[in-house]
């Protein structure tokens, strides 16, 4: 009986230390993706610096010198420029989701949005290049072009040969595979919504538009901000969409119809091209500073999800 | 009376712009996944399957080694993906559960599954391809793998965490140890919810293209041999999509079609098999 105890408890002890050395495996990847990176980047990072990396426009791999200026500059605006599209639309679907959509309607619109986000990115990508940018050449972007082009300032948005394969291209594929992860998590926030309020507010005459503008949308602050900052992170790590349709272009693009590149699509075009230490090193460096952003940002949301289910 | 007519008419308007968000969004949908049927039914076709490919530019080519590279290479990032995932799952659910050091694991985990695919690709490449100084099938398993286990931890722990506490008291009152609990009643309690998370998982790393191209990266020709540079479905997309031949773009559009297919299958059997277990 004794010996019997003493094995379970033995056993017991086993399979918590195997789970435990699983789970502790997940913080020991993230801690050596940093490490790893981080090592890797060495050289560049003795040879350029923080700042001076950061700021430089310079991409030369033949004379070796090496800037993020150019690939971040392109990361950002892609990336806020899909947000700006992609916020709107998401609030419209959410609201649609929450407060009209007829029951019936419910899961079968709701399994179409999930499914939005489950088509990968590389199908984003052939879709955009055979399909969605021929349609922006041929009819998008020269109407754009006439609409705003004769405008002073923001005519400069508009100017050079539209080809499709540019800023606005990638940033519209971009929206289009962010607004389903805004969409479903502030869908989740909406829902959260006691009904007592939106009932007291119904109760003095509120319209419903009325209802979700000052009551819904203010009660779900932090989930809002949240799953922007989430989808935020998401358009910064994109590759393959952007890979098709970005150009992959060192320079800094002032213009909507210029190509581009960002911090991924350096990455994916010349990883395996990289000829010399330096060069390799400064795309580790570049990847390094993609992973930092992308942690910072997911970190932010967290706690602001957290802080929503805690009230 | 002319306030509240202002009312009404915004408030209808505003409504009319949700119902068109949602419009659009459907609209994006029907015509991405019209688009890609369109364009790869027609190039489905028995040789795709069974050839392998033909020298750049010359007809009758086929995909099978794309399509035999990509199952292994998935069917390793799953072997080692997989049970870690579920094994540290139960360490969060269960021992780890009021932990700090568990909460913390799960937080980074959440963070973990956004991370940019193509920086774990980075990561395998520095580890793993740089030290054995060639590309192969297994780095390119191995990156599939850090992507996968995550996402399969954070579902099992959610899963386990469903399963009652009282059922567990109750297996403990007969005298069962802990870790017999977790096999014998924990496991079987969410078992379905686990098996989902599976699904989904491989679903997520199905479409991977970013972490394979400096892991596996590609080749032309059909091989076994995971310690080789290893083609994928997906990195082949990439290159015959971004290559001049017309052939090239069909047999990546039929490719296009298969993985979406495939994908978009496991996804939707995935939430029907989670709508009928809350019917239960």
């Amino acid at each position: 009986m004794a010996s019997t105890i003493k094995r379970e408890q033995t056993l017991d002890k086993l399979f918590s230390t195997i789970t435990f050395s699983a789970a502790f495996l997940v913080l020991a990847i993230i801690v050596s993706i940093f490490a790893s990176l981080f090592k890797e980047s060495l050289t560049a990072i003795e040879t350029f610096g923080f700042f001076g990396f950061i700021s430089s426009t310079a991409w030369d791999p033949v004379r070796e010198v090496f800037g993020a200026a150019t690939t971040l500059y392109g990361t950002l605006v892609t990336t806020l420029l899909a947000l700006a599209m992609a916020i709107p639309v998401s609030l419209g679907i959410a609201i649609f989701l929450t407060e009209l959509c007829p029951k019936f309607l419910k899961p079968i619109f709701s399994t179409a949005i999930e499914l939005l986000a489950a088509i990968p990115s590389i199908i984003y990508g052939m879709w955009g290049l055979f399909t969605f940018a021929p349609l922006m050449v041929e009819y998008v972007e020269p109407l754009l072009q006439d609409l705003f082009g004769p405008i002073p300032i923001i005519g400069q948005l508009f100017t050079g040969v539209p080809l499709g394969i540019d800023i606005l291209t990638t940033s519209i594929i971009l929206s289009i595979m962010i607004t389903p992860f805004i969409a479903s998590i502030v869908r989740d926030t909406f829902n959260l919504t006691p009904v007592q309020l939106k009932e007291s507010a119904y109760g003095i005459g509120a319209t419903r538009w009325e209802v979700i503008k000052d009551v819904i949308i203010p009660y779900s602050k932090a989930g809002i901000f949240g799953s922007v900052i989430i989808a935020m992170g998401r358009a910064l790590g994109e590759t393959m969409a952007v890979a098709f349709v970005l150009g992959n272009k060192h320079a800094i693009a002032t213009s909507l119809f210029d190509a581009s590149a960002t911090i991924t699509v350096t990455l994916a075009n010349e990883f395996t091209e990289a000829d010399s230490d330096l060069y390799l090193s400064a795309l580790f460096y570049l990847a390094l500073i993609l992973l930092g952003m992308n942690f910072l940002l997911l970190a932010i949301a967290k706690t602001f999800l957290a802080r929503k289910k805690k009230v | 009376m002319t306030e509240i007519a202002k009312r009404k008419i915004v408030n209808t308007f505003a409504l009319s712009l949700a119902c068109a968000a949602a419009a659009l969004g459907l609209f994006w949908l029907i015509f991405i996944l019209a688009d890609v049927l369109r364009h790869g039914i027609a190039f489905i076709t028995p040789e795709l399957f069974l050839n392998e490919a033909a020298p750049p530019g010359m007809e009758g080519g086929g995909l099978k080694h794309a399509f035999i590279g990509q199952l292994l290479i998935t069917f390793f990032a799953v072997l080692i993906g997989i049970p870690l995932g579920i094994l540290g799952g139960t360490y969060l659910a269960e021992y780890g559960r009021h932990h700090w050091l568990g909460r913390l694991i799960s937080t980074l985990s959440d963070i973990m599954i956004s991370v940019p695919s193509i920086v774990i690709g980075t990561f395998v490449y520095a580890i793993f391809v740089k030290p054995i100084g060639h590309f192969s099938g297994y780095a390119g398993a191995l990156a599939l793998a850090i992507i996968m286990i995550p996402v399969v931890l954070r579902t099992t722990e959610e899963m386990i965490a469903l399963v009652p506490w009282e059922i567990r008291e109750a297996a403990f009152a007969l005298g069962a140890p802990y870790y017999k609990v977790i096999l014998q009643v924990v496991y079987r309690g969410a078992a379905t919810g686990i098996f989902t998370g599976i699904l989904l998982a491989i679903a997520r790393i199905a479409g991977e293209t970013a972490p394979l191209l400096f892991t596996s990266f590609n080749n032309m020709f059909l091989t076994t041999n995971m310690n080789e540079p290893m083609p994928s479905l997906t990195v082949t997309i990439y290159q015959y999509a971004m290559g001049p031949y017309d052939d090239w773009h069909e047999m990546a559009w039929a490719a296009s079609f298969v993985i979406t297919l495939f994908i978009l299958g496991l996804t939707i059997l995935g939430r029907i098999i989670i709508r009928w277990k809350y019917k239960h």
